[in-house]
């Protein structure tokens, strides 16, 4: 190990994180009140929504600034890069639990239902295709009636997104070939691509939302199937919206010469987890629309 | 002086473990198994129970004598070792781990391997069928099929209010008594099935040794087949809601005669009651049985003086829905009327429809009508629920 | 210790110019030690809290009939009592001591990210508010109270229940944040701020537990997390995943829950493994025995912990052969554990003990959490589970994990590391005597819990048959001794605080090991200015 300068970059206090939390116990308490309907929330959520506002551009324009001002070496990178990793793992992790329970539905929860001894269970004539919205029936006191929807195809936009994104993931290492040559050109590019490819992903899956609302009931509502589809798409969805504004600031970043060939752990850092949102896509496209 | 003191607390602690074993004593252990499961259970679990223990003091033993002989006090010498580390050492090491492989998977895990089965075994050779359906909180019964068929009736908790707030002596059977035990024949190889009509409940009774969860919109099974004739008594065992507590099971396992006696006695009694829905009744006579009614189903959520739990149980003293119309002009069912809630019930409030007969539904309708200060003044006739059935 | 030359010294003297005193050094602090007082602290007043609570329920236990509250209000107790102590005191109490302890005992400058450390430090009191507020809120009008599910939130019953539900899954949200910042936290620091020559294997064996139990946060926390993200649309945004009727599963939620929830139970212990052995060694004055066994045995006890999930919802009815594999899987984890107790035993043996308060509690710990071990044993029999499940066989099993295992384990690292971190002695005849209290009243609470269980109690029910009068009262009694014990501890942390009693040495233990010793009591603000040399 180089025993140069064995100086670890250990950041002033910070008020940030306080402020951070606090903001976030609004936005939550907030938004149960509204859910529960209780007047104030909204106005909680707005001012705790404020916060995290802040922070978000205090915080990262503070580790923006200590990174261009070259507090940051190869011994904090290697923390950052290690760190990053393992964050994605628990975003992992996250999906995990979605794919686990359209796993479970599919194959154990609906199998079950339909097989139940006709002349016992209350979902006579119910059987075990996918995609299924359930039964039908009462649930706690709600009556839940099925209604007639149609199931997402993988043909169609679902394989145009499929190109996009995987074109994208693409255009993000062509980015990062120009940075580590310092072409800044192709570095911006590159990045300006995928940030374009990034948004018109997200275009197209609000068309298809919108689409699904409108022409093919199918919603949040429509049983196993809507839910299972919604909250993996949504929460893919989100994540990607979180990718491309994240790779917007790199575009930025670089447009004022932020990064060096050889230090650029942000850029790094948002293209790993752009990939980790493509793998994620991918497994999407099989899991649920596909199959 | 801390080693007799330590003494003590192990005494003390081998004494309280020691008794689990004994278990010619049942309050210490298992109550007296009834079934064939819960017999098989009972021995697995002493046998599992011993052997827990013996490794208990083996381990422990081995650590007393550490204690009392390598001290600092004693002047004894610290040893080096950090590991085995002669081919021999190994070996000694790792016996001990063969025997809990041993343990584990041989003298616990066969055992084990074939209570499993056995309890699973749910169908072969079945006598009959009975369906147990859980709400809160109270269970409801139907037997399936054989001479008792199509008899469903709702067992509710029948300890008195007072005996749980202790503003009367506690019977003897506090919180384990039903008004209306399930029957069951001795001998007789029970299906049961299994669901609910709200939240996860699970059946259990001890001496039966199963325990199953009824979960709403699904079916679960287990089986019975109890050995003598007796009341046994158990409880809800999954957590439901503030109820929870006051759910119990009670099954009376008779004779194969005295059920067939008991299934004449209750298909008479339930048509009498529903044959009390082609006549009139008389105003008084509707509330009078529709206080019993309201005492037994409904005042563990809206209370006996009808103030109820708010936010999460209404009040029914002074309530819109009671205090408006049922019917509208041409007669028809007004919509979240009281009727229909309390036939359809709406969220967490249950449908009535299929838990009480006619009689049953206008009278306590009726009852709340004019009770709890409420002065609506009319009636409702069971002729009037017939015929939205 | 490095002889390097190190060209730092002007670089970190900025640091202590800004340092704010008062409250905002709390609240900004980016300190490893600031940082892990502060969630030690947190922890002592949420076991406090929690206590307080359970012993309303001990109260409202103490003989039949309903005295003292509702049913609804009793469940809300349990839940928020079991939630308090596992996220907010038990969690809480590992991490304080893995921000103080490891870059001592790692010879690092600080934790790796430590303005993240400060977020996840600050992310518990939200927390806390959220899953407590209802119970206030309730009092004001608003909403029934706090959530009234038990700590597992099964649905139906959450998505049936009130306002306390949606706080408490936000309150796990934010939890779950924290956890997993904290754990980011410590496989960073592990792997990346070990001093030079301290490898791997070299690291004390609580490095390897908390770096067993950060991978394990990671992989399970976001399952929690999912789940109740699913529980929250569910009741408000119209998704079927837990209702028959939509084609969901209400059995889903379990197995999410528990993906998480059992391998928490060894997210909770893993950290007091590491830390026990060393205790052990210290106060025997012997090395650490079968080091790499115990390593191994982490990793084992991690995998292991993953893939057995289904042992706490026998009774929901399984096909025979997940029955099966789960009894067997569950049974197969007292393999490595019983590696474990095999070398905590080898070390002391031989050696030369002396039985300071430490030493007392790590004993003690051995024999109590062996009891709770071998139930789990028990427990893990699916046909006998049926009479164990969800009675109070199972809550004696896990306070004798949880509270013996846990909280007693953390005692032990207590007053083990108490001198370090004040710079001061407690008072030994005190600390012995709260052992002695802690350790009777703790089996007077909880053996007649088990016999309650196996004549047929159910546990989570404010109010039970008269033959199960007697032991309750019992345990009821000694739940107060209990409590009323834990004063000596708060008193004992105080007294050290305020520097009274006898300055600490750099090392007050005889035998104890490891790098954290070589500092002063207390360390200087920025302990290792200079990364030490491990040979
Ligand atoms: C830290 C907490 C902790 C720990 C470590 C454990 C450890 C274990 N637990 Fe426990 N458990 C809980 C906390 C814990 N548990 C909780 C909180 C619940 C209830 C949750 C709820 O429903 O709310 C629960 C419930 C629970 C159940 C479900 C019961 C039911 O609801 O029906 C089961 C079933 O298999 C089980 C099994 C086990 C097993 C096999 C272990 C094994 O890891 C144990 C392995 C250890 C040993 C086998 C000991 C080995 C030792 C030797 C061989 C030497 C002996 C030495 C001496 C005695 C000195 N546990
Ligand atoms: C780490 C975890 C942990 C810890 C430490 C404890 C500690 C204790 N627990 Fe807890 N418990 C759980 C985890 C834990 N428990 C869990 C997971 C459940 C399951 C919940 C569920 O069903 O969902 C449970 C449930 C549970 C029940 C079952 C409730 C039921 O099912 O109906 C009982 C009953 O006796 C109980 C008792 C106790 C007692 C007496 C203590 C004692 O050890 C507590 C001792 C400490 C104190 C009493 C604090 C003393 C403080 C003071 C006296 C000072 C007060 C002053 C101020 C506040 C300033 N617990
Ligand atoms: C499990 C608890 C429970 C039981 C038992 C119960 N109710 Fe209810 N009841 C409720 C709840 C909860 C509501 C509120 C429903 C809603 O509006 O969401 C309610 C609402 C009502 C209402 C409408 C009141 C209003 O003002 O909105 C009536 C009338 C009523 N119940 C009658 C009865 C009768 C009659 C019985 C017994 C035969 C009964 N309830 C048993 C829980 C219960
Ligand atoms: Cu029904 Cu508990
Ligand atoms: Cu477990």
């Amino acid at each position: 190990m180089a025993t140069e300068t064995q100086h670890y970059y250990v950041p002033n206090p910070s008020p940030y994180p306080f402020i951070l939390s606090s903001g976030l116990l609004l936005l939550t308490s907030g938004f149960v009140f509204k859910m529960n309907n209780f007047a104030p929330g909204v106005w909680m959520m707005f001012l705790g929504f404020l916060c995290v506002l802040y922070v978000l551009f205090g915080w990262f324009g503070k580790v923006i600034g200590e990174s261009e001002s070259g507090q940051y070496r190869e011994w904090e990178d290697k923390s950052f890069r290690i760190a990053m990793i393992v964050f994605i793992s628990s975003e992992v992790a996250f999906f995990a639990a979605f794919f686990g329970a359209l796993f479970f539905v599919r194959n154990i929860g609906i199998p079950e239902l339909a097989h139940f001894d006709p002349s016992l269970t209350p979902y006579k004539g119910f059987t075990a295709i996918w995609p299924s919205a359930g039964p039908g029936g009462m649930v706690l006191g709600k009556l839940y009636e099925v209604a007639k929807f149609e199931p997402m195809k993988p043909l169609g936009l679902p394989a145009i997104n499929t190109m996009i994104l995987l074109t994208s993931g693409l255009t993000v290492t062509w980015a990062h070939w120009g940075l580590v040559k310092d072409n800044r050109r192709q570095l911006i590019l590159g990045l300006f691509m995928t940030v374009v490819l990034g948004i018109s992903f997200l275009l197209c899956q609000a068309y298809e939302y919108h689409h699904a609302y409108t022409e093919m009931g199918l919603t949040l509502g429509t049983g196993a199937y809507g839910a299972t589809f919604f909250m993996l798409t949504g929460f893919h969805g989100f994540h990607v919206l979180l990718g491309t504004i994240m790779l917007t600031v790199i575009l930025l970043r670089s447009i004022n010469g932020h990064f060096k060939p050889n230090h650029h752990f942000a850029f790094e850092g948002v293209a790993w987890y752009w990939h980790f949102v493509d793998v994620v896509w991918l497994l999407l496209f099989v899991l649920v629309y596909w199959l | 002086m801390v080693g007799k003191r330590l003494r003590i607390a192990v005494m003390s602690l081998a004494m309280g473990l020691w008794s689990v074993m004994a278990w010619a004593n049942y309050s210490w252990n298992f109550p007296t198994p009834a079934t064939p499961i819960a017999t098989d259970t009972l021995h697995v679990h002493n046998k599992f129970m011993i052997i827990a223990m013996i490794i208990f003091f083996v381990v422990l033993g081995i650590m007393i004598f550490s204690i009392f002989n390598h001290r600092k006090d004693k002047g004894f010498k610290a040893a080096t070792f950090t590991g085995p580390s002669t081919a021999k050492q190994v070996i000694w090491t790792l016996a001990p781990f063969a025997l809990l492989l041993y343990i584990d998977f041989i003298l616990m895990g066969i055992p084990a391997y074939h209570s499993v089965v056995m309890m699973e075994d749910t169908k072969n050779g079945a006598d009959m069928v009975l369906k147990v359906t859980g709400m809160q909180w109270r269970w409801q019964y139907e037997y399936m099929d054989g001479y008792a068929k199509g008899i469903k009736f709702v067992s509710n908790l029948a300890t008195p209010q007072d005996q749980i707030d202790n503003k009367a002596p506690k019977g003897e059977h506090y919180l384990l008594e039903v008004d209306e035990p399930v029957i069951l024949p001795v001998n007789k190889k029970v299906r049961v099935i299994l669901t609910s009509n709200d939240v996860i409940h699970t059946w259990w009774v001890p001496q039966f040794g199963v325990a199953r969860d009824a979960i709403p919109g699904f079916l679960r099974e287990t089986w019975v087949k109890i050995e003598q004739p007796g009341t046994y008594r158990g409880q809800c065992k999954e957590l439901c809601g503030k109820g929870h507590g006051f759910m119990p099971v009670v099954v009376n396992a008779v004779s194969e005669d005295e059920f067939k006696k008991w299934a004449d006695a209750k298909r008479a009694e339930l048509a009498t009651a529903s044959a009390g829905a082609d006549k009139t009744w008389s105003k008084e006579d509707l509330i009078s049985h529709g206080k019993e009614v309201y005492e037994k189903n409904c005042a563990v959520c809206h209370q006996l003086d009808g103030k109820g739990v708010p936010p999460a149980f209404p009040p029914l003293a002074g309530s819109k829905v009671i205090n408006g119309p049922i019917f509208d002009k041409d007669g028809k069912l007004i919509a979240n009327s009281h009727l229909d809630r309390v036939l359809n019930g709406k969220n967490v409030m249950p449908a009535w429809k299929a838990l009480l007969n006619d009689v049953d539904i206008a009278s306590v309708v009726t009852y709340e009508r004019n009770s709890f200060g409420n002065t609506m003044g009319d009636m409702l006739q069971p002729a009037q629920v017939k015929a939205l059935r | 210790m490095s002889t390097a030359t190190t060209t730092a010294t002007h670089d970190h003297s900025h640091h202590d110019h800004h340092a704010p005193s008062g409250v905002m050094r709390w609240l900004t602090t980016t300190n490893h030690k600031d940082i892990g007082t502060m969630y030690l602290t947190f922890a002592l007043v949420m076991f406090l809290v929690g206590g307080t609570m359970i012993l309303g329920v001990r109260a409202e236990l103490f003989k039949p009939g309903l005295q003292l509250m509702k049913p609804e209000f009793f469940n809300q107790l349990i839940g928020v009592h079991a939630l308090v102590m596992i996220f907010a005191a038990l969690m809480p109490a590992a991490t304080g001591f893995a921000n103080w302890m490891l870059p001592l005992q790692l010879g690092a400058p600080d934790m790796a990210l430590p303005r993240l450390n400060n977020w996840g430090f600050w992310l518990l009191p939200p927390a806390a508010i959220l899953l407590t507020a209802p119970f206030t809120l309730a009092l004001f009008g608003i909403g029934d109270g706090a959530v009234a599910t038990g700590w597992t939130l099964y649905a139906p019953l959450s998505v049936q229940g009130g306002i306390g539900v949606d706080f408490a899954i936000f309150s796990v949200h934010l939890l779950g944040i924290s956890s997993v910042l904290g754990s980011i936290n410590i496989i960073v620091t592990i792997f990346n701020m070990r001093a030079p020559g301290m490898t791997l294997f070299k690291m004390p064996l609580f490095a390897w537990g908390w770096l067993i139990t950060a991978f394990l946060l990671i992989a399970t926390i976001p399952v929690l997390a999912g789940a109740v993200t699913m529980l929250l649309t569910d009741r408000h945004f119209g998704t079927h995943f837990f209702d028959a009727a939509g084609g969901g599963d209400p059995i889903l939620f379990q197995h999410l829950f528990w993906f998480f929830g059992h391998p928490e139970v060894y997210i909770l212990l893993l950290p007091v493994w590491g830390f026990i052995p060393h205790i052990l060694s210290a106060f025997s004055r012997k090395p650490v025995y079968g080091y790499k066994a115990q390593v191994y045995s982490f990793w084992a006890i991690g995998i292991l912990s993953v893939v057995v999930w289904a042992h706490h919802f026998f009774t929901v009815g399984m096909p025979v052969p997940a029955l099966l594999y789960f009894m067997y899987s569950t049974m197969s984890i007292s393999l490595p554990l019983a590696v474990l107790f095999f070398c905590w035993i080898a070390t002391m043996w031989k050696g030369s003990m002396s039985f300071e308060t430490p030493m007392l509690f790590a004993t003690g710990w051995i024999i109590l959490f062996g009891i709770g071990g071998l139930t789990g044993l028990v427990l893990a029999d699916v046909a006998a589970d049926a009479q164990y499940h969800h009675s109070y066989f199972v809550v004696a099993h896990f306070h004798y994990t949880l509270f013996a295992g846990g909280i007693m384990g953390i005692m032990a690292g207590v007053y083990f590391w108490l001198p370090k971190m004040t710079g001061y002695m407690y008072s030994e005849k005190l600390g012995k005597l709260h052992f002695w209290m802690t350790a009777i009243a703790f089996n007077m609470t909880f053996i007649p819990q088990f016999f309650l269980g196996l004549a047929g109690m159910p546990r989570r029910i404010p109010d039970y048959a008269l033959q199960f009068a007697e032991f309750n009262m019992i345990s009821s009694i000694a739940a107060f001794i209990l409590g009323l014990s834990q004063l000596i501890l708060v008193y004992n942390i105080v007294s050290c605080v305020r520097g009274k009693g006898e300055k600490a040495k750099d090392n007050p233990w005889e035998g104890a090991q490891g790098l954290e010793w070589t500092l002063p009591s207390p360390p200087p603000y920025h302990s290792f200015t200079e990364q030490p040399v491990v040979k």
